[in-house]
């Protein structure tokens, strides 16, 4: 009873602090900020790891849905984080540029 | 590994996320929150392998593989200008990722017996943890669904424009009211697994049906909303776990996604329902594309615009899908650095939803190394369009349509547009006279101060820039 009341709790409360961290954000990182909290989403695959790894069952089924979950999961991880790095070193290259050819 | 030890390290990671986002506040700190963000990834991974309810490595270490493998993949092939299917694709993957995720808790619970028939037996963790469970599967379901209708859409793989028939919201209704009623089913008589899978197959349809009628102008909307779901998927799958790190960042990748969507809504001047469900305002009137035009338009050619550009002291470029679909980035920044050598000011005007997703121009230009303090919100750069000699308009349409401020009647009237119209002269690169997502002609093109170049945006662009560069 009382986990699940904490739980919620932290729910409500991150979701204030995402709407306080995300407002700052300048609409020229929209993009990069969209990628990289979509490759943080990917923890999911802390899931996916327990449910492939874990698991009372012992069911293939369950181990085959686990690993299905890690496959989108780590795509999601790994594809998520180096593309905005990507992204990002576009943007950060201007300004050892200086920034300004004018 | 002690439960508390994983529990804190979870925190960490959590915090990590937090600090992360916080970097991403600004251009200059941008790829150490990235990495900040990564590092917290790593982290929870790493302790989560050592957790002792992980008894068996095979699955785990090959499906990391396989996904790591083809995330870095796509990562290092993708071109800046796919990246809206790029991160339509990445965000069915965190949906495809939750919905694995639950149905993997729902199946391990089935078949150890753990679940009760009544739901009010098990407990309230039992009721918490089959809602979290049906919660994550219908939203991971059409997450992963919509997700991939919005790729292939953005690839072209089917047609970007509206896809409908008679009847379609009906059965979106049924359906999503269907997918609500087994989850309730569900949590009462959670031993029978038909209701689990007729959900998740109601879900997945439903994705599918809700993507496929928005056509492409608000795909924005769509990939800011579906990065939502792809974080309140997995806030829910953290419910079905009770694991905090789960919660934290699902929540706070779905307020982002939320903000997105919000920003991208008030800057068409629609609300969400109306993307989601509505097509386009009905028009008063059916303007004539003719009656606009008709013998107004007036085009140049790139030596002629080269003329009024020598003479110009202020340029703004305005760019649009256009310059995506022509690959015409890195021409407008060498046009861009001639007029700057020619000591004439350059800035660049940027809608919040010119492109297929939140900030798709300023990625593009970036790509192409322009400065990002060149890149003008719309707020700032309507009040200088008055005191601008040239606006050079490329791939964009609907964002520049002066019928948004000045026409009553218009279906697009209220939209925040950039008023290019405003200053001294309009050139306009366009393929043709086709009007934009909205349909509607556009009076811009028929203003005494405007000039079309009618033709591909990359080649009229060069020859905008070589016509200068003779001029010398």
């Amino acid at each position: 009873m009382e986990l699940i009341v904490l739980l919620i709790a932290l729910f409500v409360l991150s979701l204030f602090l995402g709407v306080e961290l995300i407002t700052k954000v300048p609409p020229t990182l929209h993009t990069p900020l969209m990628s990289g909290c979509n490759a943080i989403s990917g923890i999911t695959l802390v899931g996916a790891l327990l449910a492939a790894g874990g698991g009372q069952a012992n069911s293939a089924l369950v181990g085959v849905l686990g690993f299905i979950a890690i496959i989108f999961a780590s795509v999601n991880v790994v594809g998520g984080f180096w593309v905005t790095n990507r992204m990002l070193a576009m943007f950060n290259r201007k300004t050892a540029r200086g920034g300004n050819p004018l | 590994m002690n439960a508390s030890v994983i529990h804190l390290v979870y925190l960490l990671a959590a915090s990590l996320f937090v600090f992360g986002i916080k970097g991403l506040t600004k251009p200059r700190t941008a790829v150490r929150g990235n990495f900040l963000s990564a590092a917290g990834m790593l982290l929870a991974v790493v302790v989560t392998l050592l957790d002792q309810q992980i008894l068996s490595y095979g699955y785990i270490i090959v499906g990391l593989l396989i996904g790591g493998g083809l995330g870095a993949l796509l990562a290092t092939r993708v071109q800046m200008t796919a990246m809206p299917q790029m991160v339509a694709l990445l965000n069915g993957c965190g949906g495809g990722a939750s919905l694995g995720v639950a149905a993997a808790a729902y199946y391990d619970s089935l078949f150890s017996g753990t679940y009760t028939s009544v739901a009010i037996a098990g407990g309230l963790m039992q009721l918490v943890g089959l809602l979290a469970t049906a919660l994550a599967s219908i939203i991971g379901a059409l997450t992963l669904t919509g997700s991939l209708v919005a790729f292939g859409k953005l690839q072209e793989l089917i047609p970007g424009k509206s896809i409908g028939f008679p009847g379609l919201k009906a059965v979106n209704a049924i359906l999503f009211i269907g997918a609500l009623l087994a989850a309730v089913a569900l949590v009462t008589a959670p031993q029978s697994s038909s209701l689990f899978i007729a959900m998740i197959v109601a879900a997945l349809i439903l994705g599918v049906l809700l993507v496929l009628p928005i056509g492409g102008a608000d795909m924005p909307v769509v990939i800011a909303l579906l990065n939502s779901y792809s974080g309140i998927a997995a806030a829910a799958a953290g419910f079905i776990m009770g694991n905090s790190v789960l919660i934290v960042s699902g929540s706070l990748v779905g307020a982002s996604g939320l903000i997105l969507t919000q920003i991208m809504c008030q800057a068409m001047n629609r609300s969400l329902a109306n993307v989601l469900f509505g097509v386009m305002a009905e028009a008063g009137e059916t303007v004539d594309a003719d009656e606009v035009y008709a013998g107004k338009v007036s085009s140049a050619s790139p030596d002629e615009v080269a003329m009024i550009l020598e003479t110009a002291q202020r340029v703004v470029i305005v760019p649009g899908f256009g310059l995506a679909m022509a690959q015409a980035q890195h021409a407008v920044r060498e046009l861009a650095d001639e007029l700057q050598n020619r000591g004439v000011e350059v800035a660049y005007a940027i809608h919040p939803v010119a492109g297929r997703m939140p900030g798709h121009m300023n990625v593009l230009l970036a790509e192409a190394e322009v400065p990002y303090d060149q890149l003008v919100e719309m707020e700032r750069i309507n009040p200088t369009f008055e005191q601008t000699d040239v606006a050079i308009v490329i791939g964009a349409n609907d964002v520049t349509n002066p019928m948004a401020r000045e026409d009553k009647g218009s279906p697009i009237y209220g939209m925040p547009i950039l008023n290019v119209d405003k200053a001294k002269t309009v050139v306009v690169v366009k393929r043709s006279l086709s009007p934009g997502f909205a349909g509607l002609p556009n009076p811009l093109f028929a203003n005494d101060n405007t000039l079309m170049i009618f033709g591909d945006g990359k080649q009229a662009v060069l020859g905008l820039t070589s016509a200068l560069a003779e001029a010398a």
